[in-house]
């Protein structure tokens, strides 16, 4: 009899479940209609791409597709971690993002803070008017300019007497790679902080002055502190992506006199890969380069929280 | 109240403001620099130094750019895919965050999370590569719109805007019996024209400056778009200096003139663009 009572509930739930299940599908049925485009989107374009990471455990052959091709294990990442040229390009990557982390994330904080002491409201607009232009631009323009500003042959280096381009020169090419990225997004790197200044409420300042604090002061402890959350915010998305070197201006700007000090994983994965066709290898390299990137984002929100400020969940 | 401003606070207004006209002429100078290169003639840029004005005003180097069918090429090429790509952009995304934004909806935390997990992971540009090859769309201007149609960042910032619009809107067109779908396209879209302009300002200019996959995906000079047919020219004149032959001594002005041709579109649209893009960050910043 029990068992008897059992089914019946049973039945009654599943009798249950699917009216609900379709009057409910019919109820949104709009909303999955606008929804499928993109849905499809995503799968095609961002997961079957992750899926097709497993290329870096077989021996890819572009006539077996990624079906019928045999597995391998982790040869490819050993031959990889065997490889003097990874070395050379994650080391590149790590000290190239390492100088743009630690100068190029705190100018744009420093001009911000310059930027909001200016009482003069034209003055401030045409000053952000020039300074966030370069950012609207291309590194292929940037790059173009910047060849032909520094080339020994028509630029400004004549009135110097310098007979080497910092382009050409591996003594100087990293720092010309941070400097021409300061060039191109300090300015526009401001907007955030000034969008977070003008949020601050003005009675702070009014209280401290009259307690007597000084321009200095106020920045200190008021201005700074204000934006700190955005400040830790940015710091943690730049973190994630240490070791993008940024694709687009070094294969740009590099040359054959540079390649040792600016090849990065980036140019690293896009010659073995691009270049070179051997696509299993170069996926080994590109999945080493997003899982460590993965991580230290992780591990940067792990910190900041457990530091007692809001990370990014 | 009025707070004394003392000879310490003067001073440091004067050398505050003092850099930041420093600076900004400092940004200013290599784009001047550059144009005035443009309206040169070629034994003028040659000479080298600090460049205010054009050396020998000349329109050669722009006659020399407009007579190659290249850059008109190029020119057609990056407006149809910016022009694309950004309609496409704006209309999926908003497709996408609007129902995402139901409550109720089965199966939405789910489509939330997959996309928002694309944020922090991906295939990386092998697999991708190889997809778009497998989809037949090597040398075709589609490889520049189709894998990046629609960003998980600008889904999140669509949805922050929708979540402005007031409940009762909808809830009366429901009332008067028009459908989600209806209600979307004739209510929803109009009311989120502004974030709609932001996003599809951020994608046009993303798409006009696209220049690693036209690199990636592009083998065909007819299908050039204008960042990697500047490229090439660039590239072409160093493995001149390299080798020490200058052939043609006016291809310096050349470059300058493709640049310049190249830049002048958002140059144009500065404005706007600087506008709209402040207020996207606004936006973006509310989220994060």
């Amino acid at each position: 009899m029990g068992i008897g009572i059992q089914k019946m509930n049973q039945e009654r739930k599943l009798r249950d479940v699917k009216p609900s299940l379709v009057k409910s599908f019919n109820k949104y049925k709009y909303y999955y209609v606008l929804l499928l485009p993109g849905l499809i989107y995503f799968i095609v374009f961002k997961y079957l791409p992750m899926g097709g990471i497993l290329i870096a455990f077989q021996d890819f052959k572009v006539t077996g597709g990624i079906f019928s091709s045999p597995w391998v294990g982790l040869k490819w990442f050993r031959i990889l971690f065997d490889s003097p040229d990874f070395w050379v390009a994650l080391k590149n990557t790590i000290l190239i993002s390492f100088y743009k982390l630690v100068f190029n994330f705190p100018a744009p904080i420093l001009l911000a803070l310059m930027l909001n002491e200016i009482v003069n409201r034209v003055f401030k607009r045409v000053v952000q008017t020039i300074v966030y232009f370069p950012h609207f631009l291309s590194w292929v323009v940037l790059g173009g300019i910047l060849f032909s500003l520094f080339s020994v042959d028509t630029g400004i280096l004549k009135l110097f007497s310098i007979t080497t381009s910092p382009l050409m020169n591996p003594d100087t090419f990293r720092g010309f790679l941070v400097g021409s990225e300061m060039w191109k997004e300090i300015g526009w790197g401001t907007v955030i902080y000034l969008a977070a200044m003008a949020g601050i409420n003005p009675e702070l300042y009014e209280a401290a002055k009259m307690d007597g604090a000084n321009r200095l002061k106020l920045i200190m402890h008021i201005t700074i502190p204000s934006i700190m959350p955005t400040i830790v915010i940015l710091l943690i998305l730049r973190t994630g992506s240490i070791l993008n070197a940024g694709f687009d201006q070094i294969y740009i700007m590099y040359n054959p006199l540079v390649y040792e000090v600016s090849d990065v994983l980036d140019t690293y994965v896009y010659r073995l890969g691009l270049t070179m066709g051997r696509y299993s290898f170069a996926s080994a390299a590109g999945l080493f380069q997003s899982v460590v990137g993965l991580l230290l984002l992780l591990f940067t929100n792990w910190l900041v929280r457990r530091m007692g400020e809001r990370g990014l969940w | 109240m009025k707070i004394r401003t003392g000879f310490g606070d003067r001073l440091f207004q004067i050398g505050n403001a003092t850099l930041i006209v420093i600076f900004s002429l400092a940004t200013l100078y290599p784009l001047w620099y550059e144009a005035s290169i443009s309206f040169s003639s070629s034994a003028g840029a040659l000479k080298g130094g600090l460049i205010f004005w054009p050396r020998e005003w000349t329109w050669e180097a722009y006659r020399v750019v407009f007579s190659s069918s290249y850059i008109w090429l190029a020119y057609r090429n990056s407006i149809t895919v910016a022009a694309a790509g950004t309609c496409l952009h704006v209309l999926l995304t908003a497709m996408t965050a609007y129902p995402l934004n139901k409550r109720g909806l089965p199966g939405g935390k789910l489509v939330t999370f997959l996309i928002l997990f694309t944020m922090l992971f991906g295939g990386g540009m092998i697999p991708t590569y190889m997809l778009v090859k497998s989809l037949g769309l090597i040398n075709s201007l589609w490889a520049l719109i189709l894998p990046g149609m629609i960003s998980a960042f600008n889904v999140i910032v669509m949805q922050s805007f929708m979540r402005t619009i007031p409940e009762e809107v909808e809830e009366s067109a429901t009332m008067d019996g028009a459908n989600p779908l209806r209600i979307f396209f004739t209510i929803i879209l109009p009311l989120c024209k502004p974030v709609l302009a932001t996003i599809a300002l951020w994608e046009c200019v993303a798409l006009w400056n696209n220049f690693m996959q036209a690199l990636i995906y592009l083998n065909d000079k007819s299908l050039y778009t204008l960042p990697i047919l500047l490229k090439q020219i660039i590239a072409g004149q160093q493995l001149m200096a390299e080798s020490g032959q200058y052939t043609d001594s006016s291809t310096e002005t050349v470059i300058a003139a493709t640049i310049i041709v190249t830049i002048i579109p958002i140059l144009l649209t500065y404005p706007f663009l600087q506008k709209h893009f402040m207020k996207g960050t606004m936006l973006g910043s509310v989220k994060a």
